[in-house]
């Protein structure tokens, strides 16, 4: 631990912050360590033909312990990417990125990731799939079968526990995955596009569960979509992310009181506001990529 | 007012049918394939009397040179005698007991090897690069050609034959190892890790269920390798074994004999067909039965 802290101080200095940054300091308290922080971060890959590729540019982040955030942008951005690096899965080519005041390297027990892809086991049952993270984990058996049940049954599977996810449909395999991912009670919750596969009923179900789940659990969330009603009616901030290379485009405080619930929010005025103010930002990135898109095809 | 109404409702009645019709329709479907089952099993066995009848009656009508070709009466004969009054070499038990033990034999220790070598090169991206040409080499070289040097070196005992087998076998179940390893889908191993699943568990639990979708499908083909790498040892130079019986039917023109040895050996490897394919279905029950059901 002193290790990695060492390593972090002498890498970068202390960033100053951003303008956006500052003004979304009200919901934060003062002079915590950040849950998640993400330092000039730049991410580049190698593509097949040998050159590099530049996802991510210079990307600054900073998430509060219990505060959800919601990353936006247009398709191919980025955002998967930025998941990856805070679960540690990948490291950044240049920057740092810390969680819980740490530098990550490998895996990290208090996070929990929701994959944009369906990565339910194929050759587990549903009640295997959700008890597999307290089994690796070494509860005993009987305890992790029966965890496994009780949020089965939390996200509306109950009597499909002895079923395959081949015989599931999306909408269902994705509440597998959703319950896979809480009932390791993670402090850090990632979720990249969880609830795009669902009908648009169960989606407001599962996205005022969720909120009612974040409260219980006060896990800080990073939640990926491309669905900007979504990501103001779940959000405290929602940060919105450039065409790729991705950096920050802009920061907006959602201040929206909460318990909200997430079917009626989106009548409020102030909702259509930030709705409106969010979209400005959003479209010009929106349309970058869409005219790259076309120019490339 | 009432009348659009009630007419809606007659219109959406005629729509969903009721239960009873329901039933009725899929008991309809249910005879109907039936049906369809029995007119294939009847015309399989018709094309079977066709074949083996037209086989007889050509070798009878002298269409057919019986004594190059043989013919289904004589092969039946030769079956019949060897039941009865037992091979040249002795018993007829005796020698499909040799072949099949050879065979399967050769067959674990080529599987046990494959698997171990497939899954280590799978995971270890060095040594897959370091011993990759070598590996291609030793591939592309006809394999049944090392017969001859197995008899040399371990003399005409069942251990050649054995030899032969494992590496018939060991190459099929090594690719296919190494396939699978290599196309365990990354998303499920990062899920496993982020899940809390150590290297043991990540192997156990991800990587081995994955590639075992490749290794059952290698299975099929591999025990008919293991057969043929037992009857070509048993060619080559042996004192017993089916291999030997086609040899020597071979030797003194028998051609009902060669045919006959060849039914044996089929009855073998559809008998082990049927063993590999239960062993599947058991452990592959979590694939959609569209893909793991091999139906021909
Ligand atoms: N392993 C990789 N090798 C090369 N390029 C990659 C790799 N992973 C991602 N990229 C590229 O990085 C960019 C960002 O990918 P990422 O998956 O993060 O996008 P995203 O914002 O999640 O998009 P979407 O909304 O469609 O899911 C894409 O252009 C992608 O092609
Ligand atoms: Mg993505």
């Amino acid at each position: 631990m002193q290790h990695s802290q060492k390593n972090v101080s002498s890498a970068s200095p202390p960033m100053p912050r951003s303008p956006f940054q500052e003004a979304s300091g009200d919901r934060r308290p003062t002079g915590s360590t950040p849950a998640i922080e993400l330092r000039q971060v730049t991410k580049r890959f190698l593509t097949p033909r040998g050159q590099t590729y530049t996802a991510l540019r210079d990307l600054s982040l900073s998430v509060a312990p219990g505060e959800f955030c919601a990353l936006i942008g247009p398709t191919g951005c980025g955002k998967s990417t930025t998941l990856s690096l805070i679960a540690g899965l990948d490291s950044p080519s240049a920057g740092s990125v810390l969680v819980m005041g740490e530098e990550v390297h490998g895996n990290d027990p208090r996070i929990g990731y929701v994959f944009q892809t369906d990565a339910v086991f194929p050759w587990k049952n549903v009640l295997h799939n959700v008890a597999a993270g307290p089994l690796f984990r070494g509860v005993p058996r009987r305890e992790a079968l029966e965890r496994a049940r009780a949020w089965i049954a939390r996200v509306g599977l109950a009597g499909f526990e002895d079923r395959y996810p081949h015989q599931l449909s999306g909408g269902m395999r994705k509440r597998v995955a959703l319950a896979q991912t809480f009932i390791n009670e993670p402090q850090i919750l990632l979720m990249d596009e969880p609830f795009s596969a669902l009908d648009v009923q169960t989606r407001t179900l599962m996205e005022n569960e969720l909120l009612q789940l974040w409260s219980a659990l006060s896990a800080s969330v990073v939640f990926v979509t491309h669905d900007l009603e979504e990501a103001i009616a779940l959000a405290d901030r929602v940060c919105v992310l450039t065409a790729g290379p991705a950096t920050i485009k802009g920061i907006y405080t959602i201040d929206l009181p909460r318990p909200r619930n997430v079917a009626e929010i989106r009548f409020d005025p102030r909702f259509v506001q930030l709705y409106h103010d969010i979209w400005e930002d959003l479209r010009d990135e929106v349309m970058i990529s869409y005219e790259r898109a076309k120019h490339s095809s | 007012m009432s009348e659009p109404n009630t007419l809606l409702e007659r219109q959406q009645s005629i729509a969903h049918p009721t239960a009873e019709t329901d039933s009725a329709a899929l008991a309809a479907l249910v005879r109907r394939r039936r049906r369809r089952r029995w007119l294939i099993n009847a015309l399989r066995l018709l094309l079977l009397v066709a074949l083996i009848g037209g086989w007889e009656l050509g070798a009878r009508l002298g269409l057919i040179d019986s004594f190059f070709w043989g013919r289904p009466s004589g092969i039946w004969q030769q079956l019949v005698t060897w039941v009865v009054h037992g091979t040249a070499q002795g018993p007829l038990w005796v020698q499909i007991a040799v072949t099949l033990e050879e065979a399967l034999l050769g067959f674990l220790i080529g599987v046990v090897l494959g698997i171990s070598f497939g899954v280590l090169l799978g995971r270890n991206a060095f040594l897959a690069e370091l011993l990759g040409p070598y590996i291609k080499a030793a591939n592309s070289i006809p394999r049944v050609t090392l017969a001859p040097l197995f008899a040399i070196g371990l003399g005409l005992g069942s251990q050649s034959k054995v030899a032969l087998a494992v590496v018939l076998v060991f190459f099929i179940v090594f690719f296919n190892a190494f396939q699978g390893v290599r196309e365990v889908d990354r998303n499920l191993l990062a899920n496993a890790r982020i899940l809390g699943a150590n290297r043991w568990q990540l192997f156990r639990e991800v990587i081995l269920p994955s590639a075992l979708t490749w290794i059952i499908a290698s299975l099929h083909t591999s025990f008919s390798f293991a057969l043929v790498g037992a009857v070509v040892g048993e060619f080559v130079g042996s004192i017993e074994g089916i291999g030997l019986m086609i040899q020597n039917a071979g030797a003194t023109f028998n051609a009902n004999g060669v045919f006959a040895a060849m039914l044996i050996l089929a009855a073998v490897a559809l008998l082990s067909e049927i063993v590999i394919t239960a062993l599947e279905r058991r452990l592959l029950r979590w694939r959609p039965s569209a893909l793991s059901e091999v139906t021909l």
